[in-house]
């Protein structure tokens, strides 16, 4: 894992005494909300509802136990006890008080964590592969560019006022587990002809309002020149963005306004005049943040072991679990473990203090003290010996985080919709427990398999229904709660975004819907064959024809 | 309205003349864009200080060929939030050479100034009455104090983490 050295750390202190300064500021008036906003936006602070709401950074989604425990600590004394782990690989606090917010950020960063661009139009926290340094289908640990872009991009002077937020993802694998097609720029680690490893660029996806699938527009980019071309998109983004109408200001607009190619050639040609210059990164600073990412110590163990093949055998419950919860790691004997945040009738995301220090316990004991955050809201041991993966998940299911659902229907992305949002059109979080209460028998579940099934409470998608394989958006007709269905989304390699199957559903049908949706893919499917595979092949009509035939 | 520069609160002594009024008698006048493009002679041969408002929706490289002749320009922040001339200022300054005065006028306030500053701009212009300057002022101070080590090359002269290890590096390897 990445350590701060005297300059981060320097850095990030000063930073709590400056958000300290500005806070007494305001708390004494000689700020307005109207002049605080921008800069506690900055700070991950936001006004919600009834309350500020803190956004911690979680870089690359990568922490350990000493910083799960802290943030436990944090969701104690600051909060009500527990957290919620965003889509963003960000953790939020839903009370914390203004007047101490300061000293949390001071908590924070002791651990080496900050809040620092959260929030507000600037660069925010940026995300990657959540199996980063434990996929066996991976070029190179994507964590190594994400921590250069981190550095880079924190307190940006020319671009901490853009005119919208923008969020960068990097893989370092060909299997997409970071969206990188729905961000603003997505960046894949790949090999090129002569076997050198550089990026290929992806600029202007997004989800809201405007989903969009992002143009390639560089197939390969040297290690090397990473941040001078950064800096010439921000740049060229920076003075052409719109800045008049607030829905039109992601960058993904500007892409598609000039179209891929003329926004591909405004990059080349600033990036010319920038490269060359003190953005270059020395191999030997590359050197030095990725020794941070090399691999824990692995032990050379055979490729099976036979007490977790025995305990398979006589644990159903187990069985079963590994079955969703489990995926291949690159080194033989080892798994990586997936802890799901999806309870059946829970909020998804949610973790109380102490189930968060379960976690860390657990990391720290068996899983070389790493913990990742996913983009689907769960956690991740990466390094988990398989010998030592029974008693994982029996330490998981005593702190009640051993939903046995990874990849299943009720594993879903929900927002918080109407419950907490002042912006939905309908709830989400109910809808989602109502599913998931339907489908609450998990051998069902299992034999449906995999289905992402994702539900936002207005056009903004933070439940990402877009890239669902199944989504739901809440919409309002004359004041009522209704919800519109697409089929065939996907966030992977093969993004794409889901088609309308037709007239939305009311809240109470559509659970039915839902339902009907799923019993129509299990008449129709192929031996093996996948919900979205399935659709891909046979599109609309025959979920068309299920749910509104008899109308 | 005052400015801040050099560390100091001075009193402006250039004037903004909108483009119906005549630059004769103004010792130092700031013009518009469209008036130097359409300039007259008069105003091209002009022997005196001159200074330019720049839009901030103009790309810098549209003056490259006249900065020598301004000796002072003012980049505007029509709200503060919006940070085109943050990207116009590093371009003067790092890709045309501009050395003369570079101003931040409009909706300037005390947290913009470390990020003003590293961009490459030497004044600020200060709204208000005598104590909310004073204390624009003392937030000038903090301002350039909070942040004693920036993560990235700019337009300024502090040099950033990435050069501190560099030398650091070489030094490792020298002794
Ligand atoms: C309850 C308060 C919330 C409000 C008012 C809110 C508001 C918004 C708005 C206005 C957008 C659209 C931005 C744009 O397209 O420029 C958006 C997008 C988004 N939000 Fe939220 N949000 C909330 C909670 C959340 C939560 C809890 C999460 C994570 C679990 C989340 C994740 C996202 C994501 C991933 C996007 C995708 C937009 C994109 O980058 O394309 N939001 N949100
Ligand atoms: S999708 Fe809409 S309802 Fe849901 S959290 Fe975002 S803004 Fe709120």
């Amino acid at each position: 894992m990445y350590r701060y050295d005297e300059f981060d750390s320097t850095l990030v202190n000063e930073r709590v005494v400056q958000f300290r300064g500005q806070v007494a500021r305001r708390l004494s008036g000689e700020l307005d909300e109207d002049h605080f906003k921008p800069l506690r936006l900055m700070n991950g602070l936001y006004l919600q509802l009834h309350a500020y709401m803190l956004r911690v950074a979680i870089p690359y989604g990568t922490l350990d136990s000493l910083q799960m425990r802290r943030l436990a600590r944090i969701a104690r004394v600051y909060d009500r006890g527990y957290g919620h782990f965003t889509t963003r690989q960000n953790i939020q606090y839903n009370w914390p008080k203004l007047a101490e917010v300061p000293d949390l950020l001071a908590e924070l960063a002791e651990v080496e964590m900050h809040a620092i661009q959260t929030s507000g139009n600037c660069i925010r926290n940026v995300t990657a592969d959540h199996f980063a340094g434990a996929a066996a289908d991976e070029v190179e640990d994507p964590r190594i560019h994400a921590e250069i872009i981190r550095q880079w991009s924190t307190l940006h002077p020319e671009f901490s006022f853009l005119p919208r937020k923008f969020k960068i993802a990097v893989t370092g694998a060909a299997r997409d587990r970071a969206a990188i097609k729905v961000h603003d720029i997505g960046l894949q680690l790949r090999r090129d002809a002569a076997g050198e490893v550089g990026f290929r660029v992806i600029v202007g996806g997004g989800q809201g309002r405007t989903p969009m699938i992002g143009p390639t527009i560089r197939e390969f980019l040297p290690k090397a020149d990473l941040l001078s071309y950064l800096e010439a998109i921000l740049r060229v983004y920076n003075r052409l963005g719109r800045r008049d109408n607030l829905f039109k200001a992601r960058i993904k607009i500007l892409v598609a306004s000039v179209g891929a190619d003329i926004f591909a050639a405004m990059v080349e040609e600033e990036w010319r005049a920038l490269r060359g210059g003190s953005l270059d990164l020395p191999a030997e600073e590359v050197a030095r943040i990725a020794a941070y990412f090399a691999p824990p110590p692995f032990e050379n163990l055979p490729a099976q072991d036979t007490g977790f093949e025995a305990m398979r055998f006589e644990d159903r419950d187990f069985a079963r679990w590994c079955r969703t919860n489990l995926h291949v790691h690159k080194q033989p004997g080892y798994a990586i473990l997936s802890i799901s945040l999806k309870p059946v009738g829970g909020v998804p995301g949610d973790a109380t203090a102490e189930q968060m220090e379960a976690v860390a316990d657990l990391a720290e004991r068996y899983g070389q003290d790493e913990i990742r955050v996913s983009h689907e809201q769960n956690l991740v041991l990466p390094h988990v010996r398989l010998r030592d993966v029974h008693a994982v998940w029996q330490g998981l299911v005593a702190a009640g985080l051993g939903a046995a659902n990874i990849g299943l229907v009720s594993d879903m992305i929900s927002c918080p919709g109407l419950d907490y949002c002042n912006l939905a059109n309908a709830r989400s979080i109910p809808v989602a427990q109502r599913i998931a209460t339907r489908f609450a028998d998990l051998d069902r579940q299992h034999d449906i398999g995999e289905l992402k099934l994702k539900i936002s409470g207005c056009i903004n998608a933070c439940g990402h229904h877009h890239v669902g394989h199944i989504g739901i958006l809440g919409v309002d007709k004359k004041g009522r709660e209704f919800y519109q269905i697409t089929l065939g989304g996907s966030a992977g390699e093969d993004a794409s975004l889901g088609d309308i199957v037709g007239p939305a559903f009311s809240y109470d049908d559509v659970v039915d819907a839902v339902e009907s949706l799923v019993e129509t893919y299990l008449d129709l499917r192929e031996e093996g064959e996948l919900f979205l595979d399935a659709y891909r092949r046979v599109g609309l009509a025959p979920f068309k024809e299920a749910l509104y035939a008899g109308h | 309205m005052p400015v801040i520069k050099d560390g100091r609160l001075v009193e402006d002594d250039w004037t903004f003349i909108p483009d119906f009024l005549p630059l004769d008698e103004v010792a130092r006048p700031v013009v518009s864009l469209a008036r130097w493009r359409d300039g007259d002679c008069a105003l091209r041969a002009r022997n005196g200080r001159l200074g330019l408002r720049l839009p901030n929706d103009t790309d810098p490289a549209a003056i490259g060929a006249d900065l020598d002749r301004f000796a002072l320009i003012e980049l505007e922040f029509p709200v503060f939030k919006d940070g085109r001339a943050y990207s116009q200022a590093r371009l003067l300054r790092e890709r045309h050479g501009y050395r003369g005065e570079l101003r931040a006028v409009g909706e300037v306030v005390r947290d913009q100034y470390f990020f003003l500053e590293r961009c490459g701009f030497d004044s600020v212009s200060v709204a208000g009455d005598k104590a909310d300057q004073g204390r624009a002022l003392e937030g000038w101070y903090e301002a350039m104090a909070e942040i004693s080590v920036p993560m990235q090359p700019a337009a300024d002269q502090r040099p950033p983490a990435s050069s501190l290890r560099e030398r650091r590096r070489a030094a490792a390897v020298a002794s």
